[in-house]
């Protein structure tokens, strides 16, 4: 029946009807009880997260200390430099981003490689620098076509700019970016926010002064990393700045006095160990290191012969040659060995008692008879043969010890290398020997084992001309807080060395003005009218001549000939400079090192001078 | 038999007359049509927000309201036998469309759903959401229900076809819908408890079955909703941060434009199918209720105008449009919180766009229609 039908149906739909509302009753409670978990029983669990998610605290970096010379000439300054750097999580696909970059602006393969370099060791969210040291063209160019790539940015940032670049180099070191290894050995949080850290020199030695205390800052953050606001901050302790010693004129005047020639000088203030001049010849540019060097860079200055990486003043080793004569004199007679008046007669060679070697001297007819004097000022081989014999190879070393030689000289400069101070413990525990007699002869006019840095020349010279005194060399005079003006100055550290006998120095000291003032000096030809000097020259051998062979500089190979050396300090009445100069395969000491000096001390004490002629 | 009048309301003639005014003549229901318009309000004041207070997409979404609404006006104007009689034909055009967006159809998503047309490019499936309970309802009110097995047996087929050819675009969220709007006329037309059991089970059975038929990213999907910290920064992101979203709403919320969940970018999807995380942040479980509280209002507008209905088809058809509008409101907010896998389906009249927006809009229409034209005399 239709009707019956009908309502049948109609009560059976309303049936379902209810239950389906049911239904949608209880799922909608499910929902809102399932909304109350969320929202009133773990809200509060939700609200650190999402708390979490957009508060960062970042790092704020403090801005790294400069450097000034003595007369306040910046040495070490930071650049505003533009950079272009990539976040790699934000973009698609690097290589075709690159190569599209490319058509905008120019990109090298010295760029590539840095990049793909630094890549490996960031972060995915951390932006990689892909270009830097825009110019402000390159900068206007980038912005017309920024929107074309997302995830690419211009990043503006202090670089380390060294404007006298390889007048410092060697002094000043360099920054470079912090590497993995730097990271083992720093406070990781102070680094936070930082780039660059010093990598050697007073970059490195002042390293916590110049960089300063990371300041912090917490930010909102949106989903991209992006800051959105500032919600507060504790802003950073920017690095100290360094004033050094160092005279940047007087560094240049160095440089150009060894023309081509390589070799180092270091010029100290006897007075307090005060480093004015450092140089190493070649240096080459820091800037280059600043961004990262280049492989292609590296690998022209690692293969190039005159080695302007090696920072020759510092850790080159030298043998001393007669440089040492008047230490070995000054041990002579402090010791007892000698008297000012002990004659020894020249032939031109020594023997050995009961051996008949011929230890030669290098003026082949001899220099007849010697005293303590004459020995210094003509150089004389066989007079310091007979006393480093009789001194004996120990006595020498204790005595030399004092000057600071064959230990690092405690400089404010990293690397430094020891020297050697032979001695019978030494050679029994380095090489396994006996000490032989011979040896200590040769140690007598400063060749065999003995080796010497030019650092350390200088700086046993300055005791020399002081009366005793062994200052422990430092390039930084003090650090002044650019906030607060307070200044930190870095104490002199004197080492005084015992003296037996006063006279005995003045004796020395006397031999080595005669050097420069007397008639047979080997250096006379540096006498100046308006101060006076002293010095002593040397000669090191880098080629054994053979017993019997003549040493011949013309006919020998530029690399095999002998090293200069001069060392010198003035006024003599009251020694305000003392220097050392060694120059690399450059023959005999007087005729191309002792100009060098002369021209450091002419810029350093005449001041309102013109700028020393060559050779003059 | 003795008939109680309530029992017979259903069969009182109705005239047409009593109820004067625009609303008459133009076949509009009103507490249904202020239902929509109140949640359609509210989702664009939340759209704002969710938006980046982009006032240009605001608009365009109050357009397409607006366009979707005037499209439900034009369906209420249709009497239910022209929409009876034009089911059979809805659905076969819909099932060629089907068919012809997997073969000639364009890719979008890693998905193939839509078809151009020249001038529109237009979805299928989502017509298909529409000609499924048609069809399913004109099919059945044919005869006496409860159906007999031969007739259900047919019905069964004619969803499960439309619903593998969606699914085989992928689009996992519409034949979900599809299958969910014939299943609900079967169930609405009394099919027994019984069966409704059996066909539970059997489902329950099938499950591992539908793991080795689903897509990669399907698998991954349901992989992440069972736990979605395993891969926090990847599949995991919009779960975890949809609900911390929600969570840190608390009972007011952040307040309007001030979610920092969404207003800093950590809610992905935001306003799309994450926009409830963008309520129940900024106004908090207070907004959530008032949200539920309107589509529970609409819903149950809807199945009263179901019971009301004066026939099978009107009946069957008025009550699986509402159960499926509710089905959108569960799925989507399921996945929001995080109750159920990641799929697919919009927040009903709220999410940004203009496709499902068509499609419920067009529903309601239907809706009106049964409500709104009334025979003086049963068939």
């Amino acid at each position: 029946m239709l009707l019956k039908d009908t309502i049948r149906e109609n009560q059976a739909f309303l049936t379902r009807a209810i239950v389906a509302g049911l239904l949608v009753m209880v799922a909608v409670a499910m929902l809102a009880w399932r909304m109350v978990q969320l929202q009133v029983i773990d809200h509060e669990h939700f609200t650190t997260l999402s708390r979490e998610n957009r508060v960062k605290v970042l790092p704020l970096p403090p801005t790294r200390g400069l450097i000034y010379d003595r007369k306040g000439v910046l040495l070490a300054q930071n650049r505003p430099a533009y950079s272009l750097e990539i976040t790699p999580e934000q973009v698609g696909d690097l290589e075709t981003t690159i190569a599209e970059l490319g058509r905008v602006i120019e990109i090298d393969e010295e760029d590539l490689e840095r990049f793909w370099l630094l890549r490996k060791r960031k972060r995915r969210f951390d932006s990689v620098p892909i270009r830097v040291n825009l110019s402000q063209d390159e900068t206007a160019q980038f912005a017309v076509h920024r929107h074309r790539f997302p995830g690419v940015d211009i990043k503006a940032q202090l670089l380390r700019h060294y404007p006298h670049d390889v007048k410092t180099t060697h002094v000043l070191g360099y920054v470079g970016r912090v590497s993995q290894r730097d990271l083992e050995q720093i406070d990781v949080s102070n680094y936070s926010g930082t780039s660059h850290i010093g990598k050697n020199g007073v970059e490195k030695t002042y390293e916590s002064a110049l960089h300063g205390v990371v300041g912090l800052e917490q930010v909102e953050v949106n989903a991209a990393g992006r800051k959105v606001r500032t919600l507060e901050q504790s802003p950073p302790e920017p690095g100290v700045d360094v004033h050094l010693h160092l005279d940047i004129g007087l560094q240049e005047v160095a440089m150009k006095a060894f023309g081509d020639n390589n070799g180092a000088a270091v010029a100290i203030n006897p007075k307090d160990g005060a480093v004015l001049a450092f140089v190493s010849q070649p240096g080459y540019d820091p800037n280059l290191f600043v961004e990262g060097i280049s492989t292609k860079n590296y690998k022209a200055l690692q293969e190039n012969d005159s080695r302007p990486l090696y920072n020759r003043a510092l850790r080159g080793q030298y043998p001393p040659g007669s440089t040492v004569k008047p230490f070995m004199g000054l041990a002579g007679l402090e010791r007892n060995a000698i008297q000012y008046d002990s004659s020894v007669y020249c032939p031109g060679f020594f023997r050995l008692p009961g051996n008949t070697h011929r230890y030669r001297d290098w003026k082949k007819g001899g220099h007849g008879s010697m005293d303590i004097e004459s020995a210094i000022v003509q150089s004389c081989d066989v007079f310091f043969y007979k006393l480093a014999y009789e001194l004996g190879v120990d006595r020498i070393h204790d005595f030399l010890a004092h000057f600071g030689f064959g230990s690092r000289t405690g400089i404010d400069l990293t690397g430094e290398s020891t020297g050697l101070l032979p001695s019978r413990e030494w050679k029994r525990r380095a090489r396994r020997q006996p000490w032989y007699p011979g040896e200590t002869l040769i140690i007598g006019i400063g060749q065999g084992y003995f080796l010497t840095t030019p650092l350390q020349l200088a700086a046993a010279t300055a005791a020399i001309a002081n009366n005793g005194t062994f200052f422990t060399p430092h390039v930084v005079d003090y650090l002044r807080s650019r906030e607060t003006g307070e200044i930190n100055p870095i104490p002199a550290s004197p080492h005084p060395i015992p003296i037996g006998f006063q006279q005995n120095w003045e004796d020395v000291r006397n031999g080595m003005l005669k050097v420069v003032e007397g008639a047979r000096g080997t250096a006379k030809r540096i006498r100046s009218d308006k101060y006076r000097i002293a010095g002593k020259t040397g000669t090191a051998q880098v080629f054994t001549v053979a017993q019997d062979a003549e040493y011949d500089e013309e006919t020998l190979e530029k690399k095999l000939r002998d090293h200069a050396l001069f060392i010198a300090y003035a006024p003599i009445e009251d020694p305000q400079i003392a220097v050392a100069v060694v120059v690399e395969n450059g023959g005999h000491g007087g005729s191309v090192a002792a100009p060098i000096a002369r021209a450091i001390m002419d810029a350093y004490l005449l001041p309102e001078a013109p700028p020393p002629e060559e050779g003059s | 038999m003795n008939y109680s009048p309530r029992q017979l309301g259903n069969l009182t003639p109705t005239n047409p007359n009593r109820r004067q005014g625009l609303l008459a003549v133009f076949h509009i229901d009103l507490p249904l049509l202020a239902g929509l318009l109140l949640l359609s309000g509210f989702g664009l004041i939340v759209l704002y927000s969710a938006s980046g207070e982009n006032l240009a997409q605001v608009e365009r979404q109050a357009i397409r309201i607006v366009l979707a609404l005037a499209i439900m006006l034009a369906i209420a104007q249709v009497n239910p036998t022209t929409l009876r009689r034009w089911s059979p034909w809805l659905y076969a055009v819909g099932l060629v469309m089907l068919i012809a967006v997997l073969v000639f159809g364009q890719v979008g998503k890693g998905a193939q759903r839509w078809l151009d047309l020249g001038i529109v490019r237009f979805q299928p499936s989502e017509m298909v959401k529409l000609a499924v309970p048609l069809m399913i309802a004109w099919y059945l009110a044919e005869k006496r229900l409860p159906p007999s097995w031969q007739r259900l047996s047919i019905a069964a087929v004619l969803i499960v076809v439309p619903v593998l050819l969606i699914a085989k675009q992928p689009d996992l969220g519409t034949s979900l819908l599809v299958a969910s709007a014939g299943v609900f006329v079967l169930f609405l037309a009394g099919i027994s408890w019984r069966l409704i059991g059996a066909l539970m089970v059997a489902g329950a059975a099938a499950a591992p079955a539908a793991w080795y038929l689903m897509r990669d990213y399907q698998r991954q999907r349901v992989l992440t909703f069972l736990d979605p910290e395993k891969d926090p920064l990847g599949a995991g992101y919009h779960i975890i941060q949809s609900k911390i979203a929600i969570g840190s709403g608390g009972l007011y919320g952040k307040g309007w434009l001030n979610g920092t969940q969404s207003q800093l970018d950590f809610l992905p999807e935001r306003h799309t199918d994450f926009i409830f995380a963008v309520l129940a942040e900024e106004f908090g479980l207070t907004g959530v209720l008032m949200l539920l509280a309107l589509y529970l209002f609409i819903i149950a507008r809807g199945l009263y105008i179901a019971t009301r209905a004066q026939d099978t088809f009107a009946r069957l058809l008025a009550g699986s449009m509402t159960l499926v509008f509710f089905v959108y409101l569960f799925v989507n907010t399921g996945m929001v919180t995080g109750l159920l896998p990641v799929v697919g389906v919009p927040l009903p009249l709220v999410s940004y766009g203009g496709t499902s927006l068509v499609t419920l809009m067009a529903g309601f229409g239907m809706l009106m229609s049964i409500h709104t034209h009334r025979r003086l005399l049963p068939t």
